[in-house]
């Protein structure tokens, strides 16, 4: 047997190391728990105490004295909406852009494509927010909007915000089904379209599923493009042109303002919580699909 | 006996990227047989059946020479959806497409227009009989047809090939991947098919294209050494290259 010719000194660096990738790996977990804790230590007795006056009433006014209302109504409401219609642009176009650079595209074409969509994500969320009030809102306006900003406005601004994420996802799953599939097709005289349709889309719907929920995880968490562009405004809304305000807004703009430690303050803390938890159920489920594809197959 | 052959390779070359796979193929085939293609692998075996229904196209990379003909015509000049539904395909590996065992076989005759209905169940029923699959299948159409063993994909496979009501049946070694048991049902499928359809069996087995083909070509590094009825290619073939292969002194 050879004798191990490694230092003292070397040995001992492979242990340092070791113990950082160590430390390194647990501390994401570490960190997420940390910021839970810290949320709902701040939050959690508000959202416990005052569980029934935020769920049933629409009014969100924080400061008025003597007796702040805290529904958390419309800004749910807003939230949802302001999703929906974003996914309603978004899931569409995304996904027929990734049928076309997965079946569609020479490979020149899907190489540029990409670039240019990757780079789509890579604009700062304020400079959107720039976008959707200088260049969106008035094309609504001059399309006949009423003045002012509007859900619309900051829906399609998330659209284009999730585009990306939404067609490199779909995309991969796309390509991951099998070419015996479209093989398979071809030989029975289907057309592209129709190999598509009816064998490749089925057999991607998982993944496609889960670039879909990924999405609206993206938007629901989005927050300074929809505080910019959506008018800010807390109510129901029943038209598309109609102002909104979102939970992740309201937290950006009034948090500043409340007095730490105060009603006010938790009552925001309160709203984060409700995000991390949302955000993380929708996580939880594009984890749990994905997982389900791995195992149970097609 | 001057009919007009099914099919026929006339002075076929095919390359892919420059390299090449099938060197002046020439041959028939006649209608209501079953013609066994087989040499070694890397033989061009399966390039030629790529070149019937023109699977071939879809390597981006692949130049044609020659022409395959399909009653006198050149395959090229057709539709290719419409010849794809007249030249059926079995791949060596079975595939069920992720959809019903019904869907499975009634996905070709939808493509082509055929509503649902009793029609479209009395197709399906008897493609999946011929395919000697309906019986295990018969109480569950609606399963996944990607759930189905390997042995009943392959009849599966089998069953949607047939469901276009093909003129001409190609099998690209379809016992690759199924039990003997499975393949002898589906030897004795193929000999009853013949009155209806032209089969092309492309085989690694050379048993099998003993027991069912009536005659059998043999393809060496892209080029047809001998084709002749499948007795003279086995009992005395013209070509020492022929009696080695069949022998087993390669391959």
């Amino acid at each position: 047997m050879m004798r191990d010719r490694r230092s003292a000194l070397a040995r001992g660096l492979e242990r340092a190391i070791e113990a950082l990738v160590y430390v390194c790996g647990f501390s994401a977990i570490l960190f997420n728990l940390a910021i839970f804790a810290f949320i709902a230590s701040e939050g959690l007795g508000f959202l416990v105490t005052h569980f029934v006056d935020m769920w049933t009433s629409i009014d969100w006014s924080p400061t008025v004295e003597p007796h702040p209302v805290f529904g958390i109504g419309a800004l749910v409401v807003g939230t949802v909406w302001v999703v929906g219609l974003s996914l309603a642009v978004s899931v569409p176009i995304g996904i027929l852009a990734a049928i076309y650079l997965a079946e569609f595209a020479s490979p020149s074409v899907r190489e540029v494509a990409k670039v240019v969509i990757e780079l789509l994500a890579a604009i700062p969320s304020v400079v959107w927010g720039f976008i959707g009030v200088m260049l969106v809102n008035p094309l609504l306006q001059w399309m006949g909007a009423p003045v002012g900003l509007n859900g619309l406005n900051g829906a399609l601004l998330l659209g284009l915000m999730t585009l990306p994420l939404l067609v490199s996802l779909g995309e991969d799953a796309l390509r991951n089904v099998p070419d015996s599939y479209r093989q398979a097709a071809l030989a029975m005289g289907a057309t592209r379209w129709e190999m598509v349709r009816y064998v490749l889309v089925p057999a991607a719907r998982r993944g496609l599923l889960v670039a879909v929920l990924l999405g609206v995880g993206r938007c629901v968490g989005e927050t300074m493009a929809v505080l910019m562009a959506t008018g800010h405004s807390v109510r129901i809304p029943i038209h598309p042109y109609d102002p909104i305000r979102t939970l992740t807004a309201t937290i950006a703009a009034e948090l500043g303002e409340a007095v730490r430690g105060g009603e006010h303050y938790q009552a925001l803390f309160a709203l984060g919580l409700l995000l991390f938890g949302i955000t993380f159920a929708v996580n939880l489920i594009a984890d749990v699909t994905l997982r389900g594809e791995k195992v149970g197959g097609a | 006996m001057v009919t007009q052959p099914r099919i026929r390779f006339a002075d076929l070359s095919l390359a892919y990227a420059g390299k090449p796979a099938l060197k002046g193929v020439s041959f028939d085939i006649q209608p209501n047989t079953i013609h066994a293609i087989i040499g070694p692998a890397g033989s061009g075996k399966s390039t030629l059946l790529t070149c019937i229904n023109r699977l071939s196209e879809l390597s981006a990379h692949a130049v044609q020479g020659g022409r395959v003909e399909l009653d006198g015509e050149d395959v090229r000049g057709q539709s290719v959806t419409e010849l794809r539904r007249r030249v059926a395909m079995v791949l060596p590996l079975p595939v069920g497409l992720p959809m019903s065992v019904y869907d499975n076989v009634a996905f070709a005759p939808r493509m082509a227009g055929m509503p649902n209905g009793p029609e479209l169940d009395q197709l399906v029923r008897s493609c999946l009989e011929r395919s000697a699959l309906w019986d295990e299948v018969c109480d569950r159409l609606d399963m996944l047809g990607t759930r189905l063993s390997g042995g009943q994909q392959q009849r599966l496979t089998l069953a949607r090939a047939l469901s276009t009501r093909p003129d001409v049946l190609c099998l690209d070694e379809f016992s690759i991947a199924i039990d003997p048991v499975t393949t002898m049902r589906i030897e004795a499928v193929l000999t009853e098919l013949r009155s209806e359809m032209t089969i092309v069996l492309v085989t690694n087995l050379l048993a099998q294209a003993r027991r069912i083909a009536s005659r059998t070509a043999f393809l060496l590094d892209g080029s047809l050494v001998e084709e002749n009825t499948t007795d003279v290619i086995f009992g005395g073939a013209a070509d020492a290259r022929t009696r080695d292969y069949v022998s087993g002194v390669f391959g």
